[in-house]
């Protein structure tokens, strides 16, 4: 398996070693055919990404009013990959992620008012306050949630791939993990059998250089994880999760050669959280140096923006408006969240189980 | 004009140490600035802004201590409609929270808002089950016919994947081998290995794989070689299988059936022979049924592949080779959560399922001979349990005696004793007694093993000391 190379990191060279979420090593290649995105797909995801860091910011906000409980993983740091993601996907496309799933399912599009509702726990949360952050779905969007359990939507991703191919439906799953899931049994047990069976499926690391506490340094022996399918024969390579067109690059490719029958493939994006693994996390296992060296230097909204600005696709009134619209859709969200009721008493009892109809 | 407020940094934090300002009066802040610095007793977290503008007043100054969760702590003027609306709002929302533990009030304003309900009634818990299920009434004419376990488990799996090209069955050495225990026998030669699918030795992630496809609308049949294996995907089976219907408000169905021998074998020790229906029975979400002969093997396999839910399909190994009548050449489907009355009797009511049926049957003959009429009740299924059929009988013998494979502590046993004793108290002429394996794991040694196991001479003379004999 040859090692790939994907992304702008010449315009985003990381500065020292030091840095936990340097850009791939190696520079890309520079207009070597990549899609550079036109003027409404780089302002939608400008967009996008600024829809998710506004909504993560506000649900920070509405935990520490104490309006939402329990655990609450941020995704602020890593918006260019579920947006350059997405753009790879084509229509019935799955997705299947984590527990640090808001951003996911905000692209796929889900209503944030119905993700903030369920954050607050509310009857109008998407699903109608039972789940909580951790636990969305919507079958509309093809979104697969949402799940508690490190790695489990490994194994679920795979099988939902399993159905695509049964069904030989062109389908591809994309299936999202960490850099902590990475070292779970359960993720290489599937790896197997993807391979085997040849499944549709996009394993997309989210290698965000902690998995909740603990470096990858100190918590895998191979802190390269796209070479973690080598031992299954599948291809994988490492991409500039910062860079939104990087991504997508990469995942066309991947979706490209999971869909045309060839089996899975294995994307890893070097990326970055900015807040604490959850919302009670002070993150002290790194300094804020390194914290505030990433945001600096390689945001991935500000690398849009200037993007935008470089090619004269936006001045800074039209970013100022779309701040507007993507401010405007976060606050009533945030009110929706806050006012609509919680859920019945007699919610309780329901969807335990399917009725059988006869 | 916003507020800031003094966030709480963990579901239990109540109040807090503003401990450093990174701001000052006059100073323009955006979206993700640090602007101060809090201190709990645990940790020491950062407040970003959330809102942009500039701060028109510190209302907290640092060092101060013992904030309270929700005092306003400084105040941003807005340079933006759409970002002050909510903020706006935000001290509104934060007078609820003041008085009560956030642990146990995570919703505070809608508490408030909540007025206009001021009962909270406790829910009912879910139905009775079995209310109204009958096992279906054979067709004139119908023949029996005398069919192994194993065979009429294979038949059912058969019929059901001729009627459904959406149920396939998957697991270890189900296709090319024919099955370990044989009961896929011919399917891959009639269906092709497409839909049996022989998966590597894996459970976790085989268990996985079957819940993802389910999950994308498929009906999967799971078998594992013995369920002692499926400890290891039994995250997938609780986790994924039976909450996510919950969990997602309704919207993700999971149909699938895991299955396969459950239960002590001969001569295979502890790691081999232990019986989980107390395991699953006790998961909100899951079906369990534990069929004792081959036409309820068959119905009743049936009936799980068809349901919408993860059905936990418990079998034993030992009663594969046995051989019961099956009604031919009609689609025989029982309902699921109907126990079944296998003798009737008016001294003492047996409670059984799975191959202790067939002990408690043959205790039923030894006890009859000293006088002592034994009523046989097979489970059946052990989630939703049948608790009406034995609280009905127990009003007829007065007396109760659990048999089960599993071990007694908070075993299946105990379940119905606790519900018996609940809704048939005043009809109880003893305690409850339970048979079941002996609190160790199960022993290799022939001797050591049968005496660990439940026996029919256990259940005679359990029933007689509940009769006071």
């Amino acid at each position: 398996m040859a090692r790939e190379q994907t992304g702008a990191a010449g315009r985003r060279k990381a500065n020292g070693a030091e840095l936990a979420a340097k850009a791939p090593d190696t520079e890309a290649k520079r207009g070597g055919g990549r899609n550079e995105g036109s003027k409404d797909e780089l302002l939608q995801y400008y967009r996008d990404m600024l829809l998710i860091r506004r909504f993560e910011e506000r649900a920070g906000q509405l935990y520490g009013m104490g309006l939402i409980g329990g655990f609450c993983h941020l995704y602020i740091g890593q918006e260019a990959i579920a947006v350059g993601v997405q753009a790879a996907q084509k229509p019935g496309d799955e997705v299947i992620t984590g527990y640090r799933d808001h951003g996911h399912m905000l692209v796929c599009g889900m209503d944030p008012k119905e993700v903030m509702a369920e954050l607050t726990g509310r009857a109008t949360g998407s699903s109608r306050g039972k789940g909580g952050s951790m636990h969305m779905f919507s079958t509309e969007a093809q979104f697969y949630g949402g799940h508690g359990i490190v790695g489990a939507q490994v194994s679920l991703g795979t099988g939902i791939a399993m159905a695509n191919r049964y069904r030989d439906d062109k389908r591809v799953c994309f299936t999202y993990f960490g850099d902590g899931a990475a070292n779970q049994g359960q993720v290489y047990e599937s790896f197997n059998m993807a391979q085997l069976w040849d499944l549709p499926v996009v394993y997309v690391i989210e290698n965000n250089q902690y998995a909740m506490g603990t470096s990858i340094e100190r918590s895998s022996s191979e802190t390269h994880l796209y070479k973690r399918g080598a031992s299954f024969r599948i291809p994988g390579e490492e991409v500039d999760g910062m860079d939104v067109l990087a991504v997508r690059a990469a995942a066309e490719k991947a979706a490209e050669h999971a869909r045309s029958g060839k089996g899975p493939y294995i994307l890893e994006m070097k990326t970055y959280r900015y807040r604490g693994h959850s919302m009670s996390d002070p993150a002290k296992y790194r300094t804020r140096e390194e914290v505030d060296e990433v945001r600096k230097t390689r945001d991935p909204i500000d690398h849009i923006e200037e993007m935008l600005e470089k090619r004269g696709f936006a001045d800074e009134a039209a970013l100022k408006a779309i701040d507007a619209e993507v401010k405007r859709i976060v606050a009533d969200a945030a009110e929706f969240a806050r006012t609509s009721p919680e859920p019945d008493p007699s919610e309780l009892y329901t969807d335990v189980y399917t009725e059988v109809t006869a | 004009m916003t507020d800031v407020l003094m966030p709480a940094l963990s579901p239990t934090m109540e109040e807090g140490t503003l401990a450093k300002w990174h701001v000052k009066k006059g100073d323009k802040v955006r979206s993700g600035d640090v602007i101060a610095e809090i201190e709990t007793d645990k940790a020491t977290m950062e407040v970003e802004a959330v809102d942009e503008g500039v701060v028109e007043e510190i209302l907290v100054p640092e060092g101060t201590e013992e904030v309270k969760v929700n005092t306003p702590i400084a105040r941003l003027s807005g340079d933006d409609a759409g970002a002050s609306k909510p903020a706006a709002e935000a001290p509104k929302a934060a007078e609820a929270p003041k008085v009560e533990a956030p642990t146990e009030d995570p919703q505070p304003a809608s508490r408030a808002e909540a007025k206009g309900d001021p009962v909270r009634e406790t829910p009912k818990a879910a139905p009775a089950p079995a209310a109204g299920l009958t096992d279906p009434d054979l067709p004139e004419g119908t023949k029996l016919v005398r069919v192994t376990v194993r065979d009429a488990l294979r038949d059912a799996m058969a019929e059901e994947m001729r009627r459904d090209p959406d149920v396939f069955l998957m697991g270890e050495e189900v296709a090319q081998y024919q099955g370990a225990y044989k009961v896929s026998r011919d399917l891959l030669q009639e269906f092709g290995e497409r839909r049996v699918i022989d998966t590597p030795i894996t459970e976790y992630g085989f268990a996985g794989v079957g819940v993802g496809a389910a999950m994308a609308g498929l009906k999967p049949i799971v078998e594992f070689m013995t369920f002692n294996f499926a400890m290891q995907a039994i995250d997938h089976i609780i986790n994924s299988a039976a909450k996510t219907l919950y969990m997602s408000g309704g919207q993700i169905k999971t149909s699938i059936v895991f299955r396969g021998p459950n239960g002590a074998a001969s001569r295979v020790a502890a790691q081999h022979s232990q019986d989980y229906a107390a395991w699953y029975g006790s998961v909100p979400g899951l079906k369990v049924i534990a069929p004792y002969d081959s036409a309820d093997a068959k119905g009743l396999l049936k009936a799980a592949i068809r349901d919408p839910n993860p059905v936990v399909f418990l079998e034993n190994e030992m009663m594969y080779g046995h051989e019961f009548e099956v009604p031919e050449d009609i689609d025989w489907v029982l309902p699921i959560g109907k126990a079944k009355v296998r003798r009737q009797g008016s001294g003492v009511t047996l409670v059984s399922y799975s191959r202790m049926v067939g002990f408690c049957l043959e205790a039923a003959e030894k006890l009859a001979a000293e006088g002592i009429e034994a009523e046989v009740i097979d489970l059946r299924t052990i989630r939703p349990m049948d608790i009406e059929t034995i609280v009905e009988s127990v009003k007829k013998t007065n007396r109760l005696v659990t048999v089960e494979e599993g071990w007694g502590p908070m075993g299946v046993g105990a379940e119905i004793a606790a519900k018996v004793t609940e809704l048939a108290f005043d009809y109880l002429d003893a305690p409850p007694a339970r048979v079941h394996q002996e609190d160790v794991p199960l022993p290799y040694a022939a001797n050591l093993e049968a005496l660990s196991l439940p026996s029919v001479d256990k259940i005679v003379k359990a029933a007689k000391a509940v009769s006071y004999r």
